[in-house]
């Protein structure tokens, strides 16, 4: 059986900056993740982000990812990819499998950062070819380069459902309406704005009745919301699309969490059930960190910087990082934390993420 | 002929494509390149459908596009159950719509 | 219904009025300016960091709306890539007797080709009038964010913020 001083499990911004953090230090780090290749949700990320020169704002997503896996094979952080953490077992044990081969992985530190996946709608139709969600859609277009349909139909008005939906135009493709149950766009209005001006139509309280079509999505119905959320009757339209996407929110990867025993709290607007932690990013569990998504739905940025705080936690508890140091260092971070929570769109995750930053102790 | 494929796009560029393959979907030979994956290949023409469900027979294709969901699972080499989400085309596979659960050949 | 910029994506005229990044009347008639509509509190500045005669500032905390500086601003619109919400645009109303110039970012494609006319769109992706394309400038500093400057009808100033977009041309053809 191996043996490792630190395992990251999850590739996406959170661990990767989790990882390069931790190696600066001269941590001995192996990087997890079941995909044939890292990180996570950044290689679909093609806009420009935003924050400050600190958060990298003003750089394409897809550019952030390239710069922070130079930095990973700068840092000689191993990567194993293909692998699937599929158990976390006593005492820092991780179950790894890769084409077929099993192996148990043992680690002083480890670090979940699993991220999260997208929540789904039922309607009538929801299982036709065509029906995808937001995250699928980017994968798509700006991963694998094909267009899944030409005429879309997005469903959910949050920043992913707008960005995804101006992505959509870029690759060439039509947006009929983005509806929005809410009786207010959920994402920034510059992200709307742009959205406006290409024509394509914003629907608040409005929602997908259902899609039809013979073997895969021909159209849909749309109808409009009273003020209780419910249809109003006589104000459904037909509309002809062929893909319909779902943008209604994500919701973390908790499985290793769960198995690990971690101590979780339910905050539906943080997503679900999510595991708790302190200051240092440390779970309830001695020694298993979790980073991103994964604490809470946000944003890349977000994860960036919780990676990067458990990387410096973890160096430190394992000696490598002296402790004034250290504390200089995760202050930065968590100023840069309360920065990216700032303004009305952070206002609820700072609330609800606050208690979990207060110190060493988690607070119930 | 005109494809699915965003050949040009304004942030990505124009579009690399790896070596040509050939892959026989559902029993005609189609073309497709090295490094993309099965479901890629296969919306680049158009086709959406890759499996009927067991029971009521419903088609099903890629609703998540990351390896999660199963729902765009195929029978490849024979082998049924595959995600083609995340498993690269090669030279001369053979990729069959799935019906139910599959039976390996 | 309330026509605010959180309810229909479209920025409202009173909010633009009360727009900290909106230029004055008597500044548009000076010659070309940026025109920031940016109005929400979110956590972003590199426009401030952006514009080579610091005419823009935020300051802390990061969520502050972006405050033009007439006086200082030239209109060079270095600025308008520089954001990632592209809510970035320079006006010249001074441009002819007749027509004033809108710059804007435009990442889609094909691009239109200098010289041609296009068809000009409001906020609300409405055709309001047909604009001349004068220049494209598209430097790699940009990141693939190529800003096209259009001429159109002076009283349009106000409204254009962009052309219409390829697949919808080919509709409307």
């Amino acid at each position: 059986m191996k043996t490792v001083e630190v395992a990251v499990i999850g590739a996406g911004p959170a661990g990767i900056a989790a990882s390069i953090e931790a190696a600066k230090q001269g941590v001995e780090v192996v990087l997890i993740d079941e995909n044939n290749k890292p990180g996570g949700q950044l290689f679909k990320q093609i806009h420009k982000f935003f924050g400050s020169k600190l958060h990298m704002a003003g750089i394409r997503g897809i550019n952030i990812a390239t710069k922070l896996l130079e930095e990973c094979e700068k840092f000689k952080v191993k990567t194993l990819l293909n692998t699937v953490a599929f158990g976390l077992f006593e005492k820092n044990k991780i179950g790894l499998v890769n084409e077929d081969r099993k192996s148990i992985l043992q680690a002083k530190k480890i670090i979940l950062a699993t991220g999260a996946s997208e929540n789904v709608l039922n309607f009538p139709g929801w299982t036709l070819p065509g029906v995808m969600g937001a995250g699928a859609l980017q994968t798509m277009m700006n991963v694998n380069r094909v267009l899944p349909g030409k005429r879309i139909l997005m469903i959910g008005s949050g920043n992913v459902g707008l960005i995804v939906s101006y992505q959509a135009l870029q690759a060439g493709a039509e947006v009929l309406a983005i509806v929005e149950a809410a009786s207010q766009i959920g994402g920034y209005g510059v992200h709307a704005a742009k959205i406006r001006r290409a024509g394509v139509p914003i629907l608040t309280s409005h929602t997908v009745q259902e899609v039809f079509g013979n073997d895969c999505v021909e159209g849909a119905i749309i109808t409009k919301l009273d003020k209780k959320w419910k249809p109003i009757l006589g104000s459904e339209k037909k509309i002809k699309v062929d893909v319909v996407c779902l943008s209604v929110g994500l919701t973390p990867l908790t499985e290793l969490a769960w198995m690990a025993k971690c101590e979780f709290i339910f905050i539906p607007a943080l997503g679900g059930n999510i595991p708790m932690h302190n200051w240092n990013m440390e779970s309830s569990k001695k020694d298993l960190y979790i980073a991103g998504d994964l604490t809470g739905i946000e944003e890349a940025s977000t994860a960036l910087e919780e990676g990067r705080l458990a990387g410096l936690a973890v160096a430190e508890s394992l000696g490598y990082l002296k402790s004034k140091e250290a504390s200089k260092r995760k202050a930065e971070v968590r100023e840069r934390l309360i920065a990216l929570r700032g303004g009305p769109f952070g206002e609820l995750r700072r609330k609800l993420k606050e208690p979990f930053m207060q110190g060493d102790e988690i607070k119930k | 002929m005109k494809t699915f494929r965003v050949e040009n796009h304004p942030i990505l560029g124009k579009l690399k494509k790896g070596k040509k393959v050939k892959i026989v979907v559902d029993g005609k030979e189609m073309d497709a390149y090295e490094g993309e994956m099965i479901a890629s290949a296969l919306l680049a023409y158009g086709k959406r459908i890759f499996r009927y469900t067991k029971r009521y027979k419903k088609p099903r294709g890629v609703f998540c596009a990351i390896g999660r969901c199963t729902d765009c699972v195929m029978i490849v080499n024979g082998v049924p159950n595959i995600r083609t989400c995340v498993t690269p085309v090669e030279e001369g596979m053979k990729i069959e719509t799935q019906k139910g659960l599959g039976r390996w050949r | 219904m309330s026509k605010e910029l959180k309810f229909s994506g479209v920025i409202s005229e009173e909010e633009l009025k009360k727009c900290p990044g909106y230029p004055s009347e008597e500044r548009f008639k000076k010659g070309p300016v940026a025109v920031i509509e940016c109005i929400q509190e979110i956590p972003c500045n590199p426009c401030e960091a952006a514009c080579p005669f610091g005419a823009i500032e935020i300051g802390e905390p990061i969520t502050n709306s972006p405050v033009l500086d007439e006086k200082k601003c030239k209109g060079c619109g270095v600025c308008i890539s520089s954001c990632p919400g592209l809510a970035i645009f320079t006006v010249d109303i001074s441009y002819s007797k007749t027509e004033a110039v809108i710059s804007f970012p435009f990442e889609y494609l094909p691009l239109p080709k200098i010289g041609e006319k296009a068809k000009a769109v409001n906020r609300e992706g409405k055709i309001v009038t047909i604009g001349r394309i004068l220049k494209i400038k598209k430097p790699p500093k940009n990141d693939h964010t190529p800003i096209i400057s259009l001429a159109v009808p002076k009283k349009w100033a106000a409204e254009v913020r962009s052309i219409i977009i390829p697949q919808n041309e080919k509709e409307r053809k």
